[in-house]
């Protein structure tokens, strides 16, 4: 339930500061960064992801850290599901 | 123990281990409850508990908040989803969890629209894109996920959405710490804090266990050696008499917490006078409502609710189990009536659940020693 992800974060709205795209694993998804909005993350930084919203910018190191604790928790595959079902996509 | 070979330092972690068998010595019993279900199940899965000495014992606390929502809140949320055009919404963890009348996955087989959404701005999504249906987003969680729930719905505010709502099962931790550390059959030495709780509300929130209650408290990460590391910062609290809170989380957890994310729950939520946790009983105020001017966004205002309450079934000691006063496989259920599959008791109902959590991992393993031994 209260799994946290990290990703990293690829690209920023334009039009929409709270708006980030990210990358987990080789899949990208639009998040929500407005919990962040005392300490934004920029391209290239990142974060902690729950229930798609950013929770905590992390290191790249800890982000790694946090990937590898996910696969030992057989945790990864649902972790990967949770980020590609984002925006509705593959939700039935 | 497991994974030891594939983690990254497992000369430190045996290292810490040893640290923690000299530090708990041979005279004393410890007794640290782990709060969150993310920590039981890891604690589980890393088969943490045959490298500890026999007289450090983990209880498992309250900290699944799929596990604590009490039967009758799910039969509210589905009777609600029974009006004409109400899409039921929810994480995937709710989907299996039973009602009185089935789960929500089964309620959706015979006919009620059901959809799983991986987060609760997609629940709001679902009503943009469903303008002539109502949304109704199936709310639960501890402070890690209230402060999403609360952002998505000042965008719904914001952006005058009103063909959705939230039906709000939010809880926060302290108060079912505080209704742990009051029951009288209650024996406990000292806690290990929530990982992802606390990157929202800090670590102040703990320091009366420490101040009032003389109990070390100390916010712990979830890899193996980030809990055996806590176990070591409890040890050595606890053997010099001192109880303080500390963070070995300091990664990714702010003493402070996160600001934005309490700015948002304090603008969405109040305290519930009182709030039912299963297993647990009523507890004061143990969970969030939605305060009034959102009332427009919050199911329980805008469709009637019946309030059903079911009680526990009487053989279940749910209770007990959360107390620690007894061990998953000691409730009369365990492994019977009640299994994973069949969940009876509150416990049982998600992987974080501490029986669940046994009986996937200490249950089969004894299974497979005992099949071992009879065909040796």
């Amino acid at each position: 339930m209260c799994l946290a992800i990290p990703g990293k974060i690829v690209e920023i709205s334009s039009g929409n500061a709270d708006s980030a795209i990210i990358e987990v694993a080789g899949v990208r998804r639009r998040i929500d960064l407005g919990l962040l909005q005392d300490d934004r993350p920029v391209p290239g930084d990142w974060v902690l992801i729950h229930v798609g919203f950013a929770m905590s910018k992390i290191s790249e190191r800890d982000a790694l850290e946090q990937m590898n604790t996910l696969r030992m928790l057989g945790q990864t595959e649902v972790a990967i599901q949770e980020v590609q079902g984002y925006g509705l996509e593959d939700v039935t | 123990m497991r994974f030891v070979d594939e983690f990254r330092e497992p000369g430190l972690i045996s290292r810490t281990a040893e640290e923690i068998r000299r530090l708990a010595g041979t005279e004393r019993h410890y007794r640290m409850m782990e709060v969150c279900g993310g920590h039981t199940h890891a604690i589980y899965r890393f088969g943490l508990k045959d490298i500890l000495p026999e007289n450090i014992e983990l209880i498992h606390g309250p900290g699944c908040p799929v596990c604590v929502l009490p039967m009758g809140r799910i039969d509210d949320g589905l009777s609600i989803a029974q009006e004409p055009n109400v899409i039921f919404a929810a994480f995937g963890d709710m989907m299996r969890v039973p009602g009185t009348q089935g789960s929500p996955l089964e309620h959706k087989a015979r006919g009620m629209d059901v959809r799983i959404v991986y987060s609760p701005s997609d629940a709001l999504k679902l009503a943009r894109l469903n303008p002539e249906k109502h949304v109704m987003f199936f709310a639960i969680g501890f402070e890690t996920t209230a402060p999403s729930t609360a952002l998505t719905m000042m965008r719904a505010r914001a952006e005058g959405i009103r063909n959705f709502s939230v039906f709000c099962n939010h809880v926060t931790i302290i108060p079912a710490i505080r209704a742990i550390l009051d029951s009288p059959d209650m024996r406990l030495d000292a806690f290990i804090g929530p990982g992802h709780v606390s990157t929202v509300i800090g670590c102040r929130p703990y320091e009366w266990i420490a101040v009032n209650e003389r109990k070390p408290i100390v916010v712990s990460g979830f890899e193996p050696l980030d809990l055996l590391q806590s176990i070591v910062m409890l040890l050595r609290q606890l053997n010099a008499g001192e109880a303080k809170v500390e963070n070995q989380y300091k990664r990714v957890v702010p003493w402070e917490g996160n600001r934005a994310a309490l700015r948002a729950m304090a603008d969405v939520f109040q305290l519930r006078p009182y709030f039912e946790w299963r297993g647990l009983g009523f507890i004061s105020q143990s969970a969030l409502r939605i305060n009034d001017r959102y009332a427009e966004w919050d199911a329980e205002q805008r469709f009637k609710v019946p309030g059903i309450r079911v009680t526990d079934p009487k053989a279940a000691q749910c209770g007990e189990v959360l107390k620690g006063v007894l061990k998953p496989h000691q409730c009369k259920l365990f492994g019977r009536e009640c299994t994973p599959d069949h969940p009876v008791g509150a416990l049982m109902v998600s992987s974080e659940g501490s029986c669940a959590a046994y009986h996937s991992y200490e249950h089969r393993k004894a299974a497979m020693e005992t099949s071992l031994t009879s065909i040796a």
